[in-house]
């Protein structure tokens, strides 16, 4: 009964539900991206026309575009705005970290570390999303972003004062003061200073397998009941209340899967690097994710990806430009907001597109991302 | 006379989080919008008065007008190139054009003025702190100015929100946009002011951050804009006075921290603060309660 009803009130996600094709759409495109553009990067590398800058990047782009994807969950398809994500991010990177420098004092098969790794740093970033998130849950709008902002910069801080080494195969921990009597490659976290000598086990399949399984995970969820039920609270919260919804479990349950996603993500960047300071995770981390998700269409999955992609290796090719180019991309930011979102340019911008649509016969009017949350 | 020092100090560093806060908590009251680049209007604020002081030769006291007419004009600018064309369309638009004008502001000063921090000559250079109980507490010019210039400001400000003609134009305005303009009263032109008036206020909280701490780089704003950004939510966002309380505590909160607790940790144990002040008022210590039509 709730369920029929909850089909009627979100017109949404019941496109969405009767319209399997658009998920099938969804999910091919996305697939697609992922793996042409896995094949493309590859063979250019093969071929030596991608230069090392660039190369290095490789991992980093395919975490951002997993932190992208993941935080569609929240802002897309949950419909909260969340400024903390990198902080979800630091809790996986350390814990991950963590767990492949225990575990590669017992082994040294890689695939079984970095697998284990990720499936702790998401456990554990899980962890930090369920504590951050049953507050936050009560609180509307503005309110949860401050929240959010508030909770990554504690996490950030919190890293700032951890300490972890391992002395002889026996874990040590220390907050807020050093560990004395290590050498410095039994050191594994070191405040401020960060993960030291970790062993760089990231490579650019393993970053594709997990933009792959994120993509994979957040398209079904959006494409469940339970998706179809998280869009019905986003777009009216009392009338899915009203229907017996529970809105804490389910705001609760997108929350806490994306902060899982990101803290596997976050487990990858951190072994793509042998050192990491905390400070990479801070609020302008958060904000670049936040910018992916914007442009490429808030709760578009397959234009995050792009959007990630893109936004990581222009930065890096126009580095010639580099002073330059920061200042041009805040400018193209700014342009390509007043661009997408101002109605009187949005309506001009549609009544050219008709114009072309209708010389077109036959053209279906396929609206694909592009709306506002 | 420890504890006296470390209260004085933090609520020095206390007013200028609500001078700052003021312009968050005006801007958010107003058009509705977190506008995350007042932070980096604050650092402009701070170059513009060291150029005139360093490089003009102006006095300290000159400059700081001349900071305060330049970050005025800025973000009437901003208001009109950047906000306006997005107003009415969402909150999420609007905070990443913020953001996008915090980043065009970050990156222009680290064009013009480098990445190498500049030392900020204090605006009190040359009087004297001043000694009390026998020379243990002693309370610098910097303290007694930036939290005499907090009352000033508050008192001034909520005089002119109640009683001028253009203060409760801009209190219709934030209260109901559509009516206020039935009314007969300029929407646009009260946005422009809201957003003068906190630029403004926001060259002065520069320019008293910099005298206190005075390292000036293009990074400046950030952290204190947050923190503001903070002390804002924490009296209860779009209240004036909740601003000046919330900054109030929150600057106590971080020089207490700092000093018994953790200076690492100072940081997190302000956020902190704030998210058990939401979690017992979900609207802050002097929010409004707004109940949600059906």
């Amino acid at each position: 009964m709730a369920e029929r009803l909850l089909k009627n009130i979100s017109t949404r996600g019941l496109k969405n539900a009767v319209k399997g094709s658009e998920y099938r759409r969804e999910a091919a495109i996305s697939y697609a991206i992922l793996i042409i553009g896995f094949i493309v990067l590859q063979a250019g590398a093969a071929a030596g026309m991608i230069g090392h800058n660039l190369q290095g990047q490789f991992v980093p782009i395919c975490c951002y575009i997993s932190l992208a994807v993941s935080l569609n969950l929240v802002v897309g398809i949950s419909g909260e705005l969340s400024l903390g994500h990198a902080g979800f991010m630091a809790v996986g990177a350390f814990s991950g970290i963590l767990m492949s420098r225990i575990m590669g004092f017992h082994m040294s098969f890689e695939p079984a570390i970095i697998i284990t790794s990720m499936l702790f740093a998401a456990f554990m970033a899980a962890v930090a999303g369920f504590i951050i998130g049953i507050p936050i849950l009560g609180l509307r709008g503005d309110y949860l972003a401050i929240v959010t902002l508030a909770f990554g910069e504690i996490i950030r801080n919190i890293m700032n004062v951890l300490y972890f080494g391992l002395d002889d195969g026996k874990l040590r921990f220390a907050f807020n003061h050093t560990i004395d009597g290590l050498d410095n490659n039994e050191r594994i976290i070191t405040g401020a200073i960060g993960a030291t000598g970790t062993k760089t086990m990231a490579s650019f399949t393993w970053g594709l397998l997990l933009c792959l399984f994120t993509v994979f995970v957040v398209l079904n969820i959006k494409n469940s009941k339970q998706g179809r039920a998280i869009m019905s609270i986003r777009d009216n919260r009392i009338a899915a209340e009203s229907i017996g919804l529970d809105v804490r479990k389910y705001k609760l349950m997108a929350f806490v899967i994306s902060a899982a996603l990101a803290g596997m993500a976050g487990c990858l960047f951190g072994l793509n690097y042998s050192t990491l300071v905390p400070l990479k995770f801070n609020f302008n981390t958060s904000v670049l994710i936040l910018v992916f998700v914007v442009l490429g269409g808030v709760g578009n999955i397959w234009g995050g990806i792009i959007a990630a992609a893109v936004l990581t290796i222009l930065p890096e090719t126009f580095r010639q430009f580099a002073d330059y180019r920061m200042l041009t991309y805040a400018v193209v930011l700014i342009l390509v907001m007043i661009f997408t979102y101002n109605p009187a340019i949005n309506a001009r911008v549609k009544s050219v597109v008709n114009k072309i649509k209708i010389k077109k016969p036959g053209g279906k009017d396929k609206k694909t991302g592009k709306e506002a949350a | 006379m420890n504890f006296l020092t470390n209260l004085i100090s933090g609520l020095s560093l206390g007013s200028v989080y609500a001078i700052i806060a003021l312009g968050y908590t005006m801007v958010y009251g107003i058009s509705k919008m977190l506008n995350f680049a007042h932070g980096d209007v604050i650092m402009i604020g701070g170059y513009m008065s060291f150029v005139m002081t360093q490089y003009v030769g102006m006095n300290g006291w000159l400059a700081l007008l001349v900071a305060i007419v330049v970050c005025t004009v800025l973000g009437i600018l901003i208001e009109r190139l950047a906000y306006r064309p997005l107003r009415g369309t969402g909150s999420l638009a609007v905070l990443i054009t913020a953001i996008g004008v915090s980043y065009f502001l970050q990156n222009m000063a680290l064009l013009i003025w480098g990445a190498n921090p500049k030392m900020f000559t204090s605006l009190f250079k040359g009087m004297s702190p001043i000694h009390a109980a026998g020379g243990q507490l002693t309370i610098t010019p910097e303290s007694l100015f930036t939290i005499a210039a907090n009352i000033v400001i508050m008192i001034v400000l909520t005089l002119f929100v109640s009683k001028t003609k253009a203060g409760k134009a801009m209190r219709a305005v934030s209260e109901d946009n559509g009516a206020a303009q039935l009314m007969g009263i300029n929407v646009n032109q009260s946005i422009s002011l809201t957003f003068a008036i906190g630029s403004g206020l926001a060259a002065v909280a520069g320019v008293l951050m910099c005298s206190a701490y005075p390292v000036l780089m293009p990074t400046t704003g950030a952290m204190p804009g947050i923190k503001a950004f903070t002390a804002a939510v924490f009296g209860g966002i779009g209240s004036i006075p909740g601003a000046m309380i919330g900054g109030l505590i929150l600057g106590i909160i971080e020089i207490f921290s700092r000093a018994y607790i953790s200076t690492e940790l100072s940081d997190a144990i302000v956020f902190a603060c704030l998210i058990i002040v939401l979690l017992v008022k979900p609207t802050g210590l002097l929010g409004k309660k707004v109940s949600e039509k059906v």
